[in-house]
């Protein structure tokens, strides 16, 4: 397969957690970083998939699993101590 | 061999399709206005977005075990995604981050003012206010009050 698709994929990814990060930096309420953490982590797992496709590997496996089964703990838990205090 | 490069490049078409659909997810992350249509922005890479990248794993890696592991994991996101979207919204509903203005239909107001009128036909009188029967119909609309509780607010799962 050739190089520029990984490439492209690469910097798609690399751009998408920017942004995810520039929205935890600036979001103006505490659920918005929270959405934006949980697409980061999703880009994460996205990404480690996409390094396994182009180094020929299944080791990163255990590691895309656990973040997928316990990606939404934290949002979980801080969407159940969101009051109305916290919208600055 | 000519099935190996068909492979490839379905391999390379996936990716691409995941690669897109989270920095659209990004774009979406940025530009739009609002706690709900950002997680709506988000919450599409979350299953489509991995499910190409573990179907360019699968058409990567031919094995059984592999592909085993891959639906394990397409699955548990599957269960786990919608969980954390749902509480977060819930969430901003009830603790009064989201703006009333932003939305354009508010069903959910609508469900909680026809929750306890369901209730109390229950019991037969339809225009009972605070009568024999007291559990129910104060333990549903304090259950179902999104903005009442104004502070130290208890969102009771």
């Amino acid at each position: 397969m050739s190089e520029w698709v990984f490439i492209a994929v690469g910097v798609m990814l690399l751009v998408a957690g920017l942004l995810a990060l520039y929205r935890i930096i600036r979001g103006p309420s505490i659920l918005d970083r929270m959405i934006a953490s949980d697409m980061l982590l999703t880009t994460i797992i996205c990404a480690l998939g996409a390094e396994m496709v182009y180094n020929g590997h299944t080791r990163s496996l255990p590691a895309m699993l656990v973040l997928a089964s316990t990606a939404f703990l934290g949002s979980v838990v801080v969407a159940r101590y969101v009051s109305r205090r916290t919208n600055s | 061999m000519i099935l190996d490069s068909i492979l490839d490049i379905l391999t390379g078409l996936f990716l691409l399709l995941g690669g897109f659909l989270s920095v659209a997810a990004g774009v979406g992350l940025l530009r739009f206005p609002d706690a709900i249509a950002r997680l709506h922005a988000t919450t599409k890479p979350q299953i489509l977005g991995l499910a190409f990248v573990l179907l360019a794993i699968a058409l990567q890696e031919r094995q059984l075990s592999t592909i085993l592991l891959l639906i394990f994991l397409l699955i548990f996101q599957m269960i786990t995604a919608p969980v954390s979207a749902h509480m977060i919204a819930r969430a901003g509903y009830r603790g009064g981050i989201i703006a009333p203005q932003s939305l354009l239909v508010d069903e959910l107001e609508q469900a909680i003012d026809a929750a306890p009128e369901f209730d109390d036909s229950d019991d037969a009188t339809p225009s009972d206010d605070n009568g024999e029967s007291s559990a129910p119909p104060t333990s549903v609309p304090n259950a179902h009050n999104p903005l009442g509780n104004d502070e130290g607010t208890q969102l009771d799962g």
